[in-house]
């Protein structure tokens, strides 16, 4: 999963300091696991060298020193770009995912066409799997329907995903 | 969405059909190659079978037409459709297709024997689609003797046996476990490859989907070629 | 679509009903007597037990019959109706011996004595002043008969005719309002030439048969006791002659007949939405209600339908009633109050169809198991056994056998028949045997269908659906077999028994002819009522003479002709005579007759003329005569009534015709052809001014009712409704088992068989059933009537009775097919194939 993208796409909607941004973040996605400062800090330096964000300004208070950033176009693009390419269907994508459709919902895309380009990908490999299935042995038989079955489960989540996607919005926006 | 690809068997553009108040297609166009094998998913009530029925022309559209090959269903009366369904495609349904009192072989001989061909003659081509998919042994039993899976493949051989040029089949699956439903897929679109036939899917199973060539989905009445989703 | 939502519309009440009874049910039935430990009364109401959870169950099944949306009331309509129709024929045949029974009182009360008796005058009241003369009168007007009597009264106290408010003085009469009205129309001008009486008053309904009769009485100061006159002291007579018992058989066979398909159609009805209440039931024992209660319900339901058949059946029966005047029994109509259904009968109706619509019902799930999961019904189709089958037409054929046996070759209706227990068991004994028809024919469809092949395929579809289940199509056409199988027979009973009663074939004269008789009349009578009869208007021709049978010889070689009296001028008419003076007698011999007069009765012959029965009873002498030996052989001519009148031929002076015990004054006639109808009721006002009592007859012509008409006519009339009952439960079964297998039929039209393929085969699916049941029933009916014939020893005269009901049977199979097809084509809309 990546936290860079997620970061970035939560600066869409204005410039934060850092700490907001763990808060924002943790608030949507961290359900289970936090993310440490540090690991912001870590990675919002990364997105500034890459020139995906920049510093909006400091902030003098009682505590540390506490920057604001700001994402570039080159950092918009960079989301669109992410939101865009359909994940490798592989197993347990489900957390990539729904950052993602959140991001996608959080920054006013076209989730819909996330989700079917994601359902386009994952048939895309099952087909190929049951094409190798089709011609196979047995091992390769069950071992590509390992694979199916567990593209089938996330292709049931795309469909659950992609039918609630209305009532996701909402809860997302509120 | 796009208005009907040249070269494609089986066309619909603009379907519409509502039943009383409830909207089943709204717009929906759909095409296939021959020997092009297209799963249509989508939910429930999307409006799928409904699609089927009237590509197949079991169903008269609201609005919208319907091409095979240079015929449009529409012109057709109602005795040229059934002629064409009976000639032409084929159809596999997810249960109770059979005709109950009818032994296996006869059920299969049936869209020949409706055809015109001799009974002697037609039973023969129904064994032989019985042997290829695999229930020989059930000809002379009743469809309910027979366990789901063998009725399938049964229901399959029938679809067959006019050697269609567009097969529907809704659900085929449906009421199969895993291993028989994946049989009989197997079965199905072997047979279409080998006949150059085209087949038109529906189904909710991704697995059984993944036996097609192209993916439809619909959703509220209109159909979406997945490959255009694929940036 | 409909059905689907009803499933579901019915599952959920069921449900819903159960969800709350069917728990309490499931307390009852098992723990109601001990609670579970832990469930105390307050957590849980224990359920009613015993007759309360009995009525409970009941009124459920009730209540199911009532709520099963749209196609519930449908099907509860049709089952009333159904059920209605067959109490209906039920209540009229339950009728028919209390109407018979009425009209018989009618007609005893005001007869006399008992008909054709002849009362010496000695057994006859004293005159006295409660003493009246009577003599019975009866005309025919338009062949319809007209009947009455003279009245004189010889003081004050005379008795009144029932329904009459005053006795009719000299030249005056009282009639029934059907004749009156008759006389006052234009219609009946010529018949009221006949009356020149004065109408004083009416008869009312207590003495007459039925509304329509044509019946009047004559008052008159003229007649006296003696020939056909009598003094009586009261009207009503004990009883009426003995029904012939052929006519008792036959009317127990139609009974047979009418009744046993109602009693098919009733078991059918009750079934009606059969596979709907197994669904029901089946909803009902996934929430808990044990088998005995889901039969209860069962019950319950088939209770419903019967009671709401009653009601109906109350209704048409009442209706229906409304038409009774035009049933006409012997000429008469029927007032609607003489049709009501014995007391007994009724109550035994009021029972019997609802305990046979519980057993039905019972019976038909005995072969379903309604599991939680839905109706299994046993999966392999039982083979059934045909010796049973056989025993009930074998036990019908030994208990015709004897009567057979005991009858055959007699020629005329033996004495072996004759007791009422032997017609018990020839009725009996047809009952059964069309009995044996009926549960003969789901054996002979199931081994007849079991052997058919091939075929194209609507054939292959009708015949693999039979093999696979033929049970509901055999039980319909069964009623129809019966139905049919008892018509033929009773058709040629009749045809043969009437053609009996017609006499020979090829006698049949002229229309335009007539015969007319009185008592003896002197030559002067004769020759004036000839003249009177060639006078009026229309009568081509007419002659008179007095006759009476002669016998000559004794035993076996004993030979029987007629002697004619009459004056020269007559008998010149009936044969050619050379020379006549008075005193004259002749021998007449018909010219390629097949009777030799001349051979037979020569001149010197000695003759024996005695009288009827009840002359010798009364021990009136008989008349010796020998034909003399100057007597002439001449040749027959051909009389005015069309035949040759041959035997002996004499003159007034050549014989005492006063001596001859019950001779009578025969009048033969013929009307211009051209005025026939007219000329003969001119005819008739002739002979009524001659002699009221004067019987007229035509040779030929006469459209009437008898008895066997009468018998024809109610089997006409009930075998049509039979046809249509069963006609009407059959496409119920069809609509039912076609909404059974809509799936299968949605998708065979998507696979692209055209429809006019599976009309076909439904038409053939109804078609040979219905062939079939109507091959058994000929064979069975033809089979019965012989044998019935047989037994009343009758020759068989029409071997082709079964063709107009076997067309009504091939009717029965097209408008069920027609009828099928709208539900047919609706299943078949693509709509029906949408199982999202």
């Amino acid at each position: 999963m990546s936290i860079g993208h997620t970061l970035l796409a939560l600066l869409e909607s204005g410039p934060r300091h850092g700490y907001d941004l763990k808060r924002a973040f943790d608030a949507r996605f961290g359900h289970d696991r936090p993310l440490h400062y540090g690991q912001v800090y870590a990675t919002m330096s990364r997105l500034l060298k890459n020139g995906l964000v920049e510093v909006d300004g400091v902030e003098q208070g009682d505590g540390p020193e506490r920057k604001r950033y700001a994402i570039t176009d080159a950092g918009v693009t960079d989301v669109a770009h992410w939101l865009a390419q359909p994940e490798k269907p592989e197993p347990y994508l489900q957390s990539v995912l729904y950052t993602k459709v959140v991001v996608a919902l959080l920054t006013g895309r076209d989730a819909d066409g996330l989700l079917d380009a994601q359902r386009a990908e994952h048939l895309r490999l099952m087909r190929e799997l049951t094409r190798r299935k089709t011609g196979g042995d047995l091992a390769d038989q069950l071992i590509c329907d390992h694979a199916l079955f567990h593209l089938e489960a996330d292709l049931r989540w795309l469909e659950m995903t992609a039918a609630r996607l209305d009532q996701l919005a909402t809860a997302v926006r509120s | 969405m796009t208005p009907a690809p040249s070269g494609s068997l089986l066309a619909a553009t603009g379907l519409r059909k509502a039943y009383g108040p409830t909207t089943a297609l709204d717009g929906a166009d759909f095409s296939v190659h021959p020997g092009e094998i297209v799963a249509v998913m989508g939910p429930s009530g999307s409006g799928k079978s409904t699609l089927l029925h009237c590509l197949a022309g079991i169903i008269r559209p609201d609005a919208g037409s319907v091409r095979y090959g240079a015929r449009k269903l529409s012109e057709l009366s109602d005795a040229e459709r059934s002629a064409l369904r009976r000639g032409e495609f084929g159809f596999v349904f997810q249960f109770g297709q059979l005709v109950p009192e009818l032994t296996c072989v006869e059920n299969v001989a049936l869209p020949l024997r409706l055809g015109g061909v001799r009974r002697k003659e037609a039973e023969q081509q129904a064994m032989r689609w019985l042997e290829r998919l695999e229930v020989a042994g059930v000809r002379g039993k009743r469809p309910g003797e027979v366990s789901g899976g063998q009725g399938q493949r049964v229901a399959v051989a029938r679809a067959l046996v006019t050697t269609p040029r567009v097969i529907f089949a809704d659900e085929p699956t449906g009421a199969l476990d895993s291993l028989n439903g994946e049989r009989v897929m197997e079965l199905l679109t072997e047979a279409a490859r080998d006949t150059r036939a085209a087949v038109v899917l529906v189904t909710h199973e991704a697995r059984v989907a993944a036996y097609s060539d192209r993916e439809v989905v619909v959703r509220d009445g209109r159909a979406r070629d997945m490959a255009g989703a694929r940036l | 679509m409909t059905a689907h939502n009803d499933g579901t519309g019915n599952d959920s009440t069921g449900n819903n009903g159960a969800g709350n009874d069917g728990t309490r049910s499931d307390g009852s039935g098992r723990e109601g007597r001990a609670p579970r430990p832990g469930h105390g009364p307050a957590d849980r109401p224990a359920g009613p037990s015993g007759p309360a959870a009995w009525l409970r169950d009941l009124l459920m099944g009730a209540r199911f019959t009532a709520t099963g949306g749209r196609e519930g009331l449908v099907r509860a309509a049709l089952t009333a109706l159904a059920v209605g129709l067959g109490v209906a024929v039920l209540a009229i045949a339950a009728s028919v011996p209390q109407l018979l029974d009425a009209r018989d009182q009618r007609t005893t009360s005001r007869s006399v004595f008992p008909a054709g008796a002849d009362i010496p005058p000695d057994d006859q009241p004293r005159k006295g002043a409660g003493t009246l003369l009577y003599q019975h009168a009866a005309t025919d007007f338009r062949d319809r008969l007209v009947d009455g009597a003279i009245l004189r009264p010889e003081g004050p106290g005379a008795p009144v005719p029932p329904g009459v408010a005053a006795l009719p003085g000299p030249g005056e009469m009282v009639v029934s309002p059907a004749l009156g009205r008759l006389l006052a129309s234009d219609e009946g001008k010529l018949l009221s030439e006949r009356f020149r009486h004065r109408t004083v008053g009416t008869i009312g309904d207590a003495g007459l048969i039925g509304p329509d009769e044509l019946f009047f009485y004559l008052g008159s100061d003229r007649i006296t006791q003696g020939g056909g006159v009598v003094r009586i002291d009261g009207f009503g007579s004990s009883q009426d002659g003995p029904v012939d018992p052929r006519i008792v058989v036959l009317a127990a066979m139609v009974c047979v007949v009418l009744l046993l398909p109602v009693a098919v159609l009733i078991g059918t009805a009750v079934r009606f939405g059969g596979e709907g209440r197994e669904r029901r039931l089946a909803a009902l024992r996934l929430v808990g209600a044990g088998i005995a209660s889901t039969r209860r319900i069962a019950a319950g339901e088939a209770l419903c339908g019967a009671l709401l058949g009653l009601l109906a059946g109350a209704g048409i029966f009442l209706f229906v009633r409304g038409f009774a005047p035009h049933v006409v029994i012997r000429d008469v109509g029927v007032f609607p109050a003489d049709v009501t259904p014995a007391p007994v009968l009724a109550a035994l109706i009021a029972v019997a169809v609802p305990a046979l619509a519980v057993a039905v019902t019972l019976f038909a799930l005995r072969g379903v198991a309604a599991e939680p999961l839905g109706a299994v019904r046993e999966a392999p189709v039982r083979r059934r056994r045909l010796w049973w089958r056989l025993l009930i037409p074998a036990a019908g054929l030994a208990l015709l056998a004897p009567g057979v046996l005991q009858t055959r070759g007699a020629l005329v209706f033996g004495p072996a028949f004759a007791g009422s227990g032997q017609t018990v068991l020839a009725a009996a004994g047809a009952a059964l045997l069309l009995t044996g028809i009926a549960t003969l024919l789901p054996w002979l469809v199931q081994v007849c269908v079991a052997r058919l092949r091939g075929g194209p395929p609507a054939w292959q579809l009708a015949t693999r659906r039979l093999q696979a289940n033929s049970g509901p199509a055999a039980r319909a056409v069964a009623g129809i077999t019966v139905a049919v199988a008892g018509a033929v027979a009773v058709q040629m009973m009749v045809s043969g028994m009437r053609g009996g009663y017609e006499g020979p074939p090829g006698t049949v004269a002229s229309h335009s002819q007539l015969q007319a008789q009185y008592r003896p009349g002197t030559p002067d009578e004769l020759r004036a009522h000839t003249e009177a009869f060639r006078a009026t208007p229309g009568v081509r021709d007419a002659v008179a003479f007095v006759e009476q049978y002669a016998e000559s010889g004794k035993g076996p070689g004993r030979k029987v002709t007629t002697v004619h009296v009459a004056g020269c001028a007559t008998l010149s008419r009936l044969a050619k005579l050379d020379s006549c003076r008075d005193g004259d007698v002749f021998v007449a011999q018909e010219k390629g007759g097949d009777v030799n007069t001349a051979k037979w009765f020569p001149p010197g012959t000695e003759l024996v003329m005695d009288g009827f029965e009840e002359a010798k009873a009364q021990g009136v002498p008989a008349y010796r005569w020998t034909v003399p030996r100057t007597a002439r052989v001449v040749e027959t001519r051909t009389a005015p009534a069309g035949e040759d009148t041959y035997g002996i031929l004499a003159t007034p002076s050549a014989i005492d015709a006063r001596a001859i015990p019950d001779a009578r004054t025969t009048v033969l006639a013929r009307v211009d052809p051209a005025d026939r109808d007219d000329a003969i009721e001119r005819f008739r006002n002739t002979a009524a001014a001659i002699d009221p009592g004067m019987r007229v007859w035509r040779r030929g012509g006469v459209v009437k009712e008898d008895h066997f008409a009468a018998v024809e006519e109610g089997l006409t009339t009930g075998g049509v409704g039979v046809l249509v009952l069963v006609g009407l439960s059959l496409l119920v079964a069809t609509v039912e088992q076609l909404r059974g297998r809509r799936r299968a039929l949605s998708v065979l039209v998507a696979c692209g068989t055209n429809r006019s393929t599976l009309a076909w085969s439904v038409l053939w699916q109804t078609a040979i059933p219905v062939v079939l049941g109507l091959a058994l029933a000929t064979a069975g009916g033809l089979g019965l009537g012989r044998l019935m014939l047989a037994l009343v020893g009758e020759p068989v005269r029409d071997w082709s009775a079964f063709v107009p009901l076997v067309g009504a049977g091939a009717a029965v199979i097209v408008a069920v097919t027609l009828l099928a097809l709208p539900t047919l084509w609706r299943l078949t809309r693509p709509e029906s194939m949408r199982t999202e």
